[in-house]
């Protein structure tokens, strides 16, 4: 902190007669900054701007200025669209599912990676967790797509025992939990790092004193690992819970197939059908900016719960 | 070891390994059914499990990958368009970075709100679109590698690495009388390397294992990525133009097909697999730091 060249830059601006020569002694500094803030103006803030067009009817060749205002227009055709209520539930639920499902898994894979005693093994058994993260989506899905074909090694067990094939990529039924599973085989692992790295941090001390009060394995682990992990659960279960609305397209459209919309069908894969498939520019920047604003709500709202559980300890 | 574990406890720990067993063989079984696979005539593993016969080895699938003129262009796309991703990545944040990491920098919050800002709100998808679009980047290099460049979440790693480094550094220097400019050559950036090659390498893996972007960006077959072609082959079913001779009957192509994508996901995920465990290190540094933000 007391560092004399910072105290040096902090006084600065108050040495010199103004502002102009502050910034002329400093404009390397500032200088540095350029690029970040031209490239960020660009691409994020005159989006930003350009979102105002769920508010007009656009047309790309009258310009966002020279397009009309037409107020919640857009919004109401969406919210009283027939698809509305399935879209928006579709994406509840998977997120919703994925969060319930999906969240558990790192921790107590973290947990039981804590107690393996060799380095080495343990080391080992992370190498082979987390490789999955480094498959791209389109690897998964098409790895998907071959396993659980009718034809594929999953149908062929399973028709081995029942003598019928599932339709799992076709059938909207199986949509979500092939899509979750998947998730978790994915991610679960890569996930448990910061959990692991929490528990590495955990003093032996504790634990020791505890194993000669007499405590079991178990006992342990709830009492000393489980609140050592509290504080990284409830941020990241706050992050998760914030960003159910903001699901990805990425790997919901590359399952989507025409016979399972009734429940691959989420807003993100709907915006980019409207937008850029059909060309509904100003509706589909609607839908978008109606799920971002659901989006904050609910990041507010699981904050404030979060924060109420867990003893005044929110993210923000 | 000197702990001795109790009955209950003794339980409790062959149920873990016992799980963790489980663990492993999901996450591997479909790795190894894939490699495995790719080296056999279609449905061999199904019809006769692993009683293979020396003559249901083949390499067909990678034959008609590594000779598939689209598969090698998306391979180079991809390897340039994440190299440029990383390179363009690292200048953007770490020459960001810098200033913010100075204490007492005059203006240096409000720039840090600016780009914080961008963590909670964005245009979307049509409004960036549209941006890309007026700029005439569509169908070019520019859209895959600029708009997604710049992310709040580079800067502050790079932030908190600068400020973690030895103070006395910069006081000796600026006392010898060494310029901003010199300052950051000569001793943050070298100082730097881990953080640089952290932000380097999750820019390169994402960019490699990433198509969204060049799917809506970009028209060309010529300049798509990789994983686009993968798309192609892997989920919309469409074989590679060359990769099957039409004469062929269909059940021989659909045969072939089958091969030919347990061979492309094999070529295509192993660069990756092979390299990540070298650099595990710097991949859970930049999961721990990235976590904890």
């Amino acid at each position: 902190m007391a560092n004399p060249m910072v105290q040096q830059r902090g006084t600065e601006l108050k040495q010199h007669k103004s502002w102009l020569s502050y910034v002329r002694r400093n404009y390397i500094l500032y200088l540095f900054l350029a690029p970040a803030v031209i490239l960020t103006v660009i691409f994020k803030y005159v989006p930003m701007y350009g979102a105002i067009i769920a508010f007009k009817d656009f047309s790309p060749r009258r310009g966002i200025m020279g397009s009309a205002w037409v107020g919640f227009e857009h919004f109401q055709r969406f919210l009283s669209s027939p698809n509305f209520y399935d879209i928006l539930m579709n994406t509840l639920k998977l997120s919703a599912y994925g969060l319930i499902l999906g969240f558990p898994v790192p921790i107590l894979l973290a947990l039981m990676l804590n107690l393996i005693r060799s380095a080495k093994l343990k080391k080992n058994v992370q190498l082979i967790v987390y490789a999955p993260n480094f498959i791209s989506v389109v690897v998964v899905t098409g790895m998907l797509f071959v396993f659980l074909s009718p034809t594929g090694v999953v149908n062929a067990m399973i028709t081995t025992f029942t003598g019928k094939p599932v339709s799992f990529m076709s059938d909207p039924a199986y949509f979500r939990s092939v899509y979750i599973l998947s998730g978790i085989w994915q991610t679960a692992g890569w996930s448990s790092i910061i959990y692991v790295a929490t528990l590495a941090g955990v003093d032996p001390q504790l634990h020791d004193a505890a194993t000669i009060d007499g405590a079991s394995l178990l006992k342990r682990i709830r009492h000393i690992d489980l609140p050592a992990l509290r504080p990284v659960m409830a941020v990241l279960f706050i992050l998760a819970a914030g960003g159910i609305m903001s699901i990805g397209y990425e790997k919901a459209f590359l399952m989507q197939t025409a016979l399972n919309t009734p429940t691959s069908e989420i807003i993100a894969t709907y915006v980019y059908k409207v937008g850029l498939q059909a060309g509904d520019y100003a509706y589909s920047t609607a839908i978008g900016l109606f799920n971002s604003v659901i989006n904050v709500i609910l990041l507010v709202f699981v904050n404030t719960v979060v924060k109420r559980l867990n003893e005044g300890e929110g993210l923000y | 070891m000197d702990i001795q574990y109790s009955g209950k406890d003794r339980i409790l720990l062959v149920i873990t390994y016992i799980l963790l067993g489980l663990f492993i063989l999901v996450i591997l079984f479909p790795l190894v059914y894939v490699v495995l696979a790719s080296f056999l005539t279609p449905n061999v593993l199904i019809t006769k499990g692993l009683a293979i016969a020396p003559s249901d080895w083949t390499v067909t699938g990678y034959i008609k990958i590594l000779s598939n003129d689209a598969m090698i262009r998306g391979f180079f796309n991809a390897v340039f368009y994440s190299a440029a991703f990383a390179l363009a990545t690292v200048f953007f944040s770490v020459f960001a970075a810098y200033p913010l990491s100075i204490e007492g920098l005059a203006g240096k919050r409000p720039v840090m709100i600016f780009f914080l800002i961008t963590m909670f709100f964005g245009g979307g998808l049509i409004p960036t679109y549209l941006v890309v679009k007026d700029l005439g980047m569509l169908n070019t290099v520019w859209a895959v590698i600029l708009p997604g460049a710049i992310s709040v979440f580079n800067i502050i790693l790079a932030k908190t690495f600068f400020q973690g480094l030895p103070k006395e550094l910069f006081q000796a220097a600026s006392i010898d009388g060494a310029s901003d400019l010199g300052i950051f050559f000569r001793i943050v950036l070298p100082l730097s390397k881990p953080i640089i090659f952290v932000l380097a390498l999750y820019a390169f893996v994402g960019q490699w294992n990433s198509y969204f972007d060049a799917m809506i960006y970009l028209d060309d077959s010529r300049l798509f990525p990789l994983q686009l072609v993968l798309r192609s082959i892997l989920i919309q079913n469409q074989v590679q133009p060359g990769m099957i001779a039409d004469a062929l009957a269909q059940a021989e192509l659909k045969k072939l097909s089958e091969m030919i994508k347990y061979s492309s996901i094999v070529i295509s995920s192993l660069p990756l697999i092979v390299m990540y465990p070298f650099f595990q290190k710097y991949f859970e540094k930049g999961a721990m730091v990235g976590s904890i933000k």
